[in-house]
């Protein structure tokens, strides 16, 4: 993507963008609501921009769909490393990302982060299985590290930078391994540490083409795809042989 | 160049992936084995999710397998009737390893059986195959020294359904080849690989049968066992990445042919040695990893979002 094309883009924006009297407006908007993973895919970049007023903080947060996670941890049994103990927990995010124009305990007061989740610390953690709270705490704790490891939580928060002092523009990064599914996008308008307004944004990670023909294909009909796969697998040893046979 | 793999959900390097399928390729002809013992760990330490490496190995070692059979059939080295009396067991075998392994799947130890029935089969027959070998290729250059009987009887020799394999110039009950087949089932589903490390040596100690007629027999088996084995995932758990075993596959025909001629050249005992070595190698590896504190001691099973 060109500068020159984004230069424009968030030309028109502010020029199109309604100002109404009162404060407290932001608006923002993607690069791209879709990212399509191909055969060659190995990450994508997407691009938030857009317009707060003057003044006003911005902390951005992307949010990949929600799953149940089971955590497990190792203990030594009989000598060997062995998974122990879990924790399972409803309705965790498969992706979590964060931006913002101030490093984040600067900016926002404890209580307001909490209240919209932002920031890995604040997400909220219910464990379905009966566990006393300081075990899910130290759980809770693990998973996100597992997770920043695995590139899919951002380990800190990211830069959102201003053009002046209405502008701003992010980059987020989805790694090749990032989990499928709607995405959902939330910018917030922060002042006096605390979110005055605030607008979401939709964003959808989808297998586009032969990747995706091949995984429904492989869901839908799991019986029809093994006798293919066997297939597939016998023609590719016989095919090989032939090369061969004369000596 | 990577390229990404639509039911692992990940992407990886093309080259990575034809490199490896040669190499396992390769064994596959010289020793009979499928190397599926050495691929599954090998593609799970590259990123691919453990159920998919597992599903996909298996889809991978039918192409290898069949690639190997016609080599070693062409001279007259595949016994069908001992391939498929084992095959009878294996098949069975199969259908309860795979019950087996979605049980500790859910009771989240599968890693862990994995593991550990690697690192005690693959420990002890190495250790076994090892010290024979060593033993033999002795004898061989003390031609002067005490030869070894060449057959024994033991209660193995007393059961009834008596079977002449003609190929293998065996007279055995065909119950020997059905247990040998059904326990190796079992354990290849469970540790999602075809069974040959298991089924050789077995073949060559157990049975009696000539060291030249193992390989191609084992193979044989192996084709079926491994088809079994990707159907029952690909219908039970959609784990079976098509893309990734054909990338194997490209890379491990070819390596299959080139493994069976070189395995042509080499003595019985030199063989052997070679796969014990290999063999003992992946057995401490995995021994290590078990016994050593790991560097997390958290972790997030991959079939999560299965």
């Amino acid at each position: 993507m060109s500068g020159a094309r984004w230069g424009l883009a968030l030309f028109s924006l502010a020029a199109l963008m309604p100002l109404p009297g009162h404060a407290d407006t932001v608006v923002a908007d993607l690069s791209s609501h879709s990212i399509a993973i191909t055969t060659g895919f190995t990450g994508a970049s997407v691009v938030l921009f857009g317009a707060a007023d003057s003044g006003a903080d911005v902390v951005a947060v992307v949010r990949g769909p929600e799953r149940d996670v089971t955590i497990w941890r190792k203990a030594k049994v009989a000598g060997i490393w062995a998974n122990a103990d879990s924790v399972t927990f409803a309705n965790i995010p498969s992706f979590y990302a964060v931006a913002a124009s101030k490093p984040l305990a600067e900016m926002l007061s404890p209580a307001a982060a909490a209240l919209y989740k932002i920031g890995t610390d604040n997400i909220k953690f219910e464990a379905k299985s009966a566990t006393d709270d300081e075990q899910a705490k130290l759980f809770a704790k693990a998973l996100v590290d597992v997770r920043k490891r695995d590139g899919v939580y951002s380990p800190t928060h990211q830069k959102i930078a201003f053009l002046g002092d209405k502008l701003f523009r992010t980059t987020f990064y989805f790694p090749a391994n990032i989990p499928t599914g709607a995405y959902l996008v939330e910018v917030f308008l922060v002042r006096d540490k605390d979110v005055v307004g605030g607008q979401t944004t939709p964003l959808v990670v989808s297998k586009v083409g032969v990747d995706a023909a091949v995984f429904d294909f492989a869901r839908r009909d799991g019986l029809a795809y093994g006798v293919i796969a066997v297939m597939m697998a016998v023609m590719a040893g016989w095919v090989a042989s032939l090369p061969f046979r004369s000596t | 160049m990577d390229v990404y793999l639509p039911v692992a959900e990940v992407s990886l390097d093309i080259f990575v992936l034809l490199g490896l399928g040669a190499g396992i390729g390769f064994l596959s002809g010289v020793f009979g084995v499928g190397g599926g013992f050495l691929l599954t760990p090998l593609l799970i330490l590259i990123g691919v999710p453990a159920p998919v490496a597992v599903a996909s190995s298996a889809n991978q070692l039918v192409g290898a397998s069949v690639s190997g059979v016609l080599a070693h059939w062409r001279r007259g080295h595949v016994d069908f009737k001992m391939g498929f009396t084992l095959l009878m067991g294996g098949l069975a075998g199969s259908v309860l390893g795979i019950w087996l392994f979605s049980l500790f799947s859910k009771l989240g130890q599968i890693e862990l059986v994995i593991s550990l029935c690697y690192v005690v089969l693959l420990g002890t027959l190495g250790g076994l195959m090892g010290v024979e070998s060593v033993r033999a290729m002795l004898r061989r250059r003390r031609p002067g020294g005490p030869r070894r009987r060449l057959h024994r009887h033991t209660w193995m020799h007393g059961l009834p359904l008596k079977t002449r394999f003609r190929k293998s110039q065996l007279y055995i009950s065909a119950l020997l080849p059905i247990g040998l087949g059904f326990a190796v089932g079992v354990l290849s589903a469970v540790m999602g690989i075809g069974g040959g490390f298991l089924m050789v040596p077995a073949m060559i100690y157990t049975l009696g049968m000539p060291t030249s007629m193992v390989p191609g027999t084992s193979l044989l088996q192996i084709i079926f066992v491994a088809a079994n084995v990707t159907m029952l995932q690909a219908y039970t758990n959609h784990t079976v990445d098509a893309v990734l075993a054909l990338l194997l596959l490209v890379g491990g025909v070819i390596g299959a042919q080139f493994g069976t001629r070189f395995g042509t050249r080499l003595r019985g005992e030199q063989l052997r040695f070679l796969l014990a070595i290999l063999v003992l190698a992946v057995a401490a590896k995995l021994a290590r990893d078990l016994t050593l504190r790991p560097s997390d001691l958290f972790v997030i099973p991959s079939d999560n979002h299965l």
